[in-house]
C-alpha cells in the first residue's frame, strides 16, 4: 500500500494511509455533526422552559458573544494560513501561524469560561432549569472540543518541532485544521441559533 | 511540493471576509433591524448556512482532487447535515409545534396555552 507512495502533490496525500485516514476523520467529522444536532435539537425542544432561572434574553450579552465569534472566525483563518504554509514546505510558517489560532482558541475559551461563571453568579446553572441545562450541554460540548483541539494541536507542534515536515506530521496537522475549522462551523450555529435568537425571541 | 507558490491565499482571505461580514449582518438583523421577528430567524439562519459553507468548501479542502477521495468528504457532510435537519426539524415537530411552554413560539395551541399561561403567570410574577 504504501508502496505506491506518490511523489508530487501535498505530503499528506502522497500515501494511501494518509489518504485513507484523512477520509475517516471526515466520517468522524460527520458523527460529530450528528451529535451536535442531537444537542441542538434537546436545546430547541426545551426552549423557554427556564423555570425559575432568569430567561436567556436578560443574561446574553451582544458585546461578549460577537468578541467570542470574532476570535474563533480568525483562528480558523489563521489555521487555514498555517496548512498554507505547510504545503509550500514552510514549517516555521505552519508552526508561528498554528501557534497565532492557539493563543485565538484560548482567548476564546477564557470568554467562554467567563460567560459561564458570569451566568451561575446570576443564577442560570446546570442544574436550575431544562433550558438552562441544554444550554449548558451544548455549548460545553464545544467548549469542550475547543480545550481537546488546544491540547491536541500543542502535542502535534511538539512532535513537528522535533520530527519537522513528513508525510506523517503533514497529515496529522491536515486532520487538526479540518477539526479546527469544524469547530468554527459548530461555532456558527450556536452563535446564530443559542445567542441570536435567544435575544430576539 | 511548491504547488502552492502564492505567499497569501487569496480564498482563504476572502472567505475569512466573507464571514466576518455575514457575522456582522447578522448581529445588526439581531439588535438593529426592525425586520419581524421570523424574518429576522430565517435571516441568520440563511447567513449561518452561507457561513458553514465558506468554512467547508474554502477553508477545509473539501473538494481537492488530490485527495483521492474525490466526492467522499462532500458526501459525509452532506448526510451529517441532512440527519441534523431531519434530528432538529423532527424534534421540534413532535415536541413543540402545537404547544406553547411558556411565552415563547408562536404556533401555541388555544387548550395547551390556557393551561400553561395558569401556572407561568405565578412563575413571572415570582421574579
Amino acid at each position: 500500500m504504501a508502496a505506491e507512495e506518490l511523489k508530487t502533490g501535498p505530503l499528506e496525500y502522497r500515501t494511501q494511509e494518509g489518504r485513507m485516514t484523512i477520509l475517516g476523520f471526515w466520517i468522524f467529522l460527520a458523527a460529530e455533526v450528528v451529535l451536535f444536532a442531537t444537542l441542538f435539537a434537546t436545546y430547541a425542544v426545551l426552549f423557554g422552559r427556564t423555570g425559575d432561572a432568569p430567561a436567556p434574553m436578560e443574561l446574553f450579552e451582544p458585546g461578549i458573544v460577537l468578541v467570542m465569534t470574532f476570535l474563533l472566525l480568525t483562528s480558523s483563518f489563521t489555521c487555514g494560513l498555517a496548512i498554507h504554509q505547510m504545503r509550500r514546505g514552510n514549517v516555521k510558517g505552519l508552526m508561528t501561524w498554528m501557534i497565532v489560532t492557539l493563543a485565538l482558541g484560548f482567548g476564546f475559551l477564557g470568554f467562554e469560561i467567563y460567560e459561564f461563571v458570569h451566568y451561575v453568579h446570576e443564577g442560570a446553572s446546570l442544574t436550575s432549569s431544562a433550558y438552562w441545562s441544554g444550554f449548558f450541554v451544548l455549548a460545553g460540548t464545544h467548549g469542550l472540543h475547543v480545550t481537546l483541539g488546544t491540547g491536541w494541536a500543542i502535542l502535534l507542534l511538539i512532535q513537528i518541532a522535533r520530527r519537522g515536515l513528513t508525510n506523517v506530521t503533514s497529515r496529522k496537522f491536515f486532520i487538526i485544521s479540518l477539526y479546527w475549522h469544524f469547530l468554527d462551523v459548530i461555532w456558527i450555529f450556536i452563535f446564530t441559533c443559542v445567542y441570536l435568537i435567544g435575544m430576539v425571541i | 511540493m511548491a504547488k502552492t507558490d502564492k505567499k497569501v491565499p487569496m480564498n482563504h482571505v476572502i472567505g475569512f471576509a466573507l464571514s466576518i461580514i455575514m457575522t456582522l449582518l447578522a448581529a445588526w438583523a439581531v439588535i438593529q433591524s426592525d425586520l419581524p421577528v421570523t424574518w429576522v430567524i430565517v435571516f441568520i439562519m440563511v447567513l449561518a448556512l452561507l457561513q458553514a459553507g465558506v468554512q467547508l468548501f474554502m477553508f477545509m479542502h473539501m473538494t481537492e482532487k488530490e485527495s483521492g477521495g474525490g466526492a467522499v468528504p462532500w458526501n459525509m457532510m452532506f448526510h451529517g447535515f441532512a440527519l441534523a435537519a431531519i434530528l432538529v426539524a423532527g424534534s421540534l415537530f413532535t415536541m413543540s409545534f402545537g404547544f406553547d411552554h411558556g411565552d415563547h413560539g408562536d404556533h401555541g395551541g388555544e387548550h395547551e396555552e390556557h393551561m400553561e399561561m395558569d401556572d407561568s403567570e405565578g412563575d413571572h410574577s415570582g421574579h
